[in-house]
């Protein structure tokens, strides 16, 4: 589904500043696998994740998505393929915008927009059954702007509409990491109700080593832009916080795991 | 001056600038960009509705091409800040700058009289027989009436959502599949254009067109803005409401400046002055009107 070919990112290249992300990295990723990807700050996690969905080109290497070579296709065409839900609540909706509006343009994610209405009457019905599903009461609330919503609702929300019309992949950059631990947790049964639904192609970042040994079927450890720990299957299954923590300080000459990647 | 006809040299000038100010609305408010092109494209509006004019078209298609001709200004800021990666305040001053030229080449000269030239108001005289300030209402009425609805339209359809969406947060747009500089541009032509085209309309209704005429709009077209939001505060805005009140804050905002004038504290040559002050004052209003609303648990509402 997703393929990674040798995939390189330096920033800043030719200044003092500059600074290797990634270097030659590889990855495949198979249809219906739930990838959640861990490590420390600075190990290229979002790097990865924002070059897949490209906000920034590639150094070196090409990316390939179900068939489609996207190395140079700009961000906004890639969406027609990709689902994403942001650490921040607030940039993955519009928060002057009506919540229904956001489902309509959740709705048209790739598609050609032209002067028919944004949103219509048949749509208004089904985003009101649509929203039920969450939960939250937000089915009422269809014409309240999404600024009105609390962080979490809006999460949920943008996850809703990540997923309205089915991605290819769906991305998601440490989608609970500014919600409260309890709103983090619901937010993430729901990510993986959703996921399970429709089998979705996902790829999760986190700092939490328990919810990337809990959800998801495949997990990936990074460190200083190379992937250190690759597991799926029965044996992620088994995994244990004290098993990362281990893979951790080897590949880090003795490291401690910092507190962020050990809380939760 | 009598107070009645004060009142309509008011709303007169309100309304032909309202359209102006609607143009504001769009790329101040919907697309979030402060666009200082704008005092180059309303005065490109006048030169070249004027010239047309005295050069014999008719005038409804002069202010056509004059709306034309700022869409292009517009274009021009849309393209140094999409391609060239300009910051939108850089990208506007640069051809606001450029503009002034411009006007000048048009015109040959820094004004162009319009005294009895064959304009919208001659045309409509020869129909209802009132005065230039009355026949400037009408056409300005019915102007801002039909661009509110063709607006009110446009900004519900699957486009118009997306130019929304653009302004309002980027990041979402351009995950959701929407080209956010495309919509920068079809922002700021649609805005320039109005802008002319409320440039042209002016030229018409005061009998010259000016090289200077432009120098403040942008500030005038946010205070106006600002003026409506804050009278129309206390209702729930529908989208068709919010440039409704845009309009409504130009007519007040041209009140003020006639009252100003008429206390005679101060003269002609201090407007510019006496509308910085108003912008600043009206600011202040605004914010002071959203704390006391915050105190009591509101939500805020105007951006400054």
């Amino acid at each position: 589904m997703l393929n990674l070919n040798n995939v390189s990112k330096t920033f800043l290249a030719g200044t003092v500043n500059e600074k290797q992300v990634l270097a030659n990295l590889n990855l495949h990723i198979k249809p219906g696998e739930f990838v959640t990807v861990i490590g420390g700050n600075g190990a290229g996690k979002s790097t990865l994740l924002n070059l897949v969905a490209g906000v920034f080109p590639v150094s070196a290497g090409s990316i390939v998505l179900d068939g489609n070579d996207i190395t140079r296709m700009p961000e906004f065409k890639r969406a027609k393929l990709l689902g994403r839900v942001f650490q921040e609540p607030t940039m993955g909706t519009a928060g002057d915008m009506i919540i229904e509006e956001n489902l309509a343009m959740a709705k048209r994610r790739g598609m050609h927009r032209g002067l028919s209405w944004g949103i219509t009457r048949q749509e208004r019905e089904f985003y009101s059954t649509y929203l039920r599903q969450l939960g939250l009461g937000l089915e009422n609330r269809l014409s309240d702007k999404v600024g009105l919503l609390s962080g979490g609702q809006r999460q949920a929300l943008t996850l809703l509409m990540a997923t309205l019309q089915e991605p290819k992949l769906l991305l998601l950059d440490e989608h609970t990491a500014a919600l409260d631990p309890k709103t983090a947790r619901k937010v993430l049964e729901l990510t993986q109700k959703i996921v399970d639904e429709h089998s979705l192609t996902t790829l999760m970042i986190t700092h939490n080593m328990k919810d990337a040994i809990r959800v998801g079927n495949r997990l990936i450890m990074m460190y200083d832009g190379q992937i250190i720990y690759d597991v799926a299957g029965e044996e992620k299954k088994n995994l244990h916080t004290a098993d990362l923590m281990a893979k951790f300080e080897a590949a880090s000459g003795g490291e401690f795991a910092s507190d962020r990647m050990m809380l939760g | 001056m009598s107070i009645l006809l004060a009142l309509q040299v008011a709303a007169a000038q309100g309304l032909l600038w309202g359209v102006m100010t609607l143009g504001a609305y769009i790329s101040y408010k919907i697309l979030d960009f402060p666009d200082l092109s704008v005092d180059g494209t309303y005065a490109l509006g006048g030169a070249v509705c004027a010239v047309l004019i005295v050069n014999g078209w008719n005038p409804v298609l002069s202010m056509f091409v004059a709306m034309l001709a700022g869409m292009l200004g517009g274009l021009a800021t849309a393209l140094l800040h999409t391609k060239m990666k300009m910051t939108g305040l850089l990208a506007g001053i640069l051809v606001m700058l450029g503009l002034y030229s411009i006007n000048l080449r048009i015109m040959g000269k820094s004004n162009t009289s319009l005294l009895n030239a064959n304009t919208i108001n001659a045309l409509l005289k020869r129909v209802i027989p009132a005065s230039n300030e009355v026949l400037s209402i009408i056409s300005g009425a019915v102007i801002c009436a039909l661009l509110i609805a063709l607006l009110y339209w446009f900004f519900g359809t699957e486009v118009g959502c997306a130019l929304r969406a653009s302004g309002n947060n980027k990041n979402m747009a351009r995950a959701m599949g929407v080209n956010t500089d495309q919509m920068v541009v079809l922002g700021l032509v649609l805005s320039n254009g109005l802008v002319g085209l409320s440039g042209a309309l002016f030229a018409q209704y005061q009998g010259f067109a000016d090289v200077g005429m432009g120098t403040g709009t942008m500030v005038m077209g946010l205070a106006s803005i600002i003026i409506g939001e804050v009278i129309f505060r206390f209702m729930r805005r529908s989208f068709a409401l919010r440039m409704l009140s845009a309009v409504f804050g130009t007519v007040v905002y041209r009140v003020i400046i006639g009252i100003v004038l008429q206390l005679g504290i101060m003269d002609a040559n201090d407007m510019k002055l006496a509308s910085a002050i108003i912008v600043v004052l009206v600011f202040a209003l605004s914010m002071l009107l959203d704390k006391v609303r915050a105190a009591k648990g509101g939500q805020q509402n105007v951006k400054p």
